[in-house]
């Protein structure tokens, strides 16, 4: 993807609306009328407790989690990152990456978004000999296969070190110059500039 | 649509199947232990072998297809992976067909492969057609793994679930154990047995993908 390219036009469009959302966790009630708009270029930090309901809410609108009251509008193609990183055991950064550009026909240079992210050396290594932060960074560098208007992080910085931090900053930086949009469950410094903070 | 996450469901579980060492294997020799320690048990009197061979050979398929069963769709949620499938832009009952399809195809076809040698050891007689024997025990295995994978599927977020799978399939069993017991022991009216086993396994192929990816849509709810 190009940095500072204007990839959609128009501000005035929604990437993401969701209105009057709720949602019962067994008897209980975790969270009802939430309601967000995402614009293109914007940043949205989802604060809360543990409990919250921040990971449900990302659910919700990843069309993971179906919600009990209100409705997602999706306009647009979205990135999910969830708090699981989506690797196999045996699968390495490499045919990580190679396995889900394929699945999503996505035409991307693997090998220069391994480097981007760091993890030329443990490219072929397999997921279960990685640290955290190796998983992390591969699961984050699934962002850079396919360029999508919306991308939804939980966590994301979790097991990252200060420089695989400053690397997803740069890369939600440059997602939002070129008009994307970022939804994501944070816990203390967001490190970037939110457009919007929502507090469940 | 394309067919492009099909065929990578389809890749990886088949890599995840040989990735495990002897995970593969596990099965075979399940199905294989369980028919040799029947004639011990017995007694190797030939002609009581040959008429309980086949029914012996179907309860070991069915129970060998339910070993391996608990992980394919459990992994996935674990791991994460199967929030990314539900993302894809396939229908998931072909992401959930796929992935079951090369589940059988390392753990199911060996079975099927096995089987005439299982029966030479029940002392099938000279003139038995071993080759289609393996075919019929193969076509079953397929209903069986598919129905296991609806269990598989609906169990996919309990701990253990292993009985659970056995619970669910196990009923869904029952006309591929009949008529495929039926095709083999040439029992009366066998002779359209074969067509009806043909006619389950169909059936399984053609709804089984459609209960598993309401269930897996339930178990990432």
């Amino acid at each position: 993807m190009q940095l500072g390219q204007r990839v959609y036009s128009g501000d005035d469009v929604q990437l993401l609306t969701a209105s009057g959302l709720g949602i019962l966790r067994g008897e209980r009630v975790l969270f009802e009328g939430v309601s967000l708009t995402v614009a293109p270029g914007e940043a949205m930090v989802l604060r809360g407790p543990n409990g919250a309901g921040k990971t449900t809410l990302l659910r919700m609108l990843a069309g993971l989690t179906r919600p009990e009251a209100g409705r997602v509008n999706r306009g647009a193609a979205l990135h999910w990152v969830g708090h699981r990183d989506g690797l196999k055991p045996n699968e390495t950064p490499r045919t990580h990456l190679k396995l889900w550009a394929k699945a999503w026909g996505a035409d991307a240079d693997v090998d220069a978004i391994l480097n981007d992210m760091g993890l030329s050396r443990p490219a072929d290594v397999a997921a279960r000999y990685l640290s955290a932060g190796q998983r992390r960074r591969a699961a984050l560098a699934r962002l850079m296969l396919e360029t999508r208007p919306v991308w939804l992080l939980d966590e994301p910085f979790t097991a990252l070190d200060a420089e695989g931090r400053d690397r997803v900053l740069a890369m939600v930086a440059g997602h939002r110059q070129g008009g994307g949009a970022v939804v994501a469950a944070v816990h203390g410094d967001a490190g970037f500039a939110a457009s919007r903070e929502m507090v469940l | 649509m394309s067919p492009a996450p099909i065929l990578s469901a389809f890749r990886q579980a088949l890599g995840e199947a040989w990735a495990g060492g002897a995970g593969a294997l596990l099965p075979l020799g399940f199905f294989a232990g369980a028919a040799v320690l029947v004639p011990l048990g017995i007694g190797t009197e030939p002609g009581m072998l040959r008429a309980v061979g086949p029914g012996i050979l179907w309860v070991s398929l069915a129970l060998s297809s339910l070993v391996t069963l608990e992980r394919i769709f459990q992994a996935d949620v674990e791991d994460g992976a199967l929030d990314l499938w539900l993302q894809t832009s396939a229908p998931v009952s072909a992401i959930a067909a796929a992935k079951t399809f090369a589940h059988w195809l390392t753990a199911g076809l060996p079975l099927a492969l096995m089987s005439p040698v299982l029966a030479l050891m029940f002392q099938a007689e000279a003139g038995t057609d071993l080759l289609s024997g393996a075919l019929i025990y193969g076509l079953g295995g397929l209903a069986f793994f598919f129905w296991g994978g609806v269990g598989a599927a609906l169990s996919a977020t309990v701990r253990r679930g292993g009985l659970l799978i056995a619970l669910i399939a196990l009923p869904l069993y029952v006309p591929t154990a009949i008529f495929g017991s039926m095709a083999m022991s040439g029992a009366a009216g066998g002779d359209s047995a074969p067509l009806l086993l043909v006619a389950s396994t169909l059936f399984s192929l053609a709804l089984a993908p459609f209960a598993m990816a309401a269930a897996l849509r339930l178990a990432a709810d």
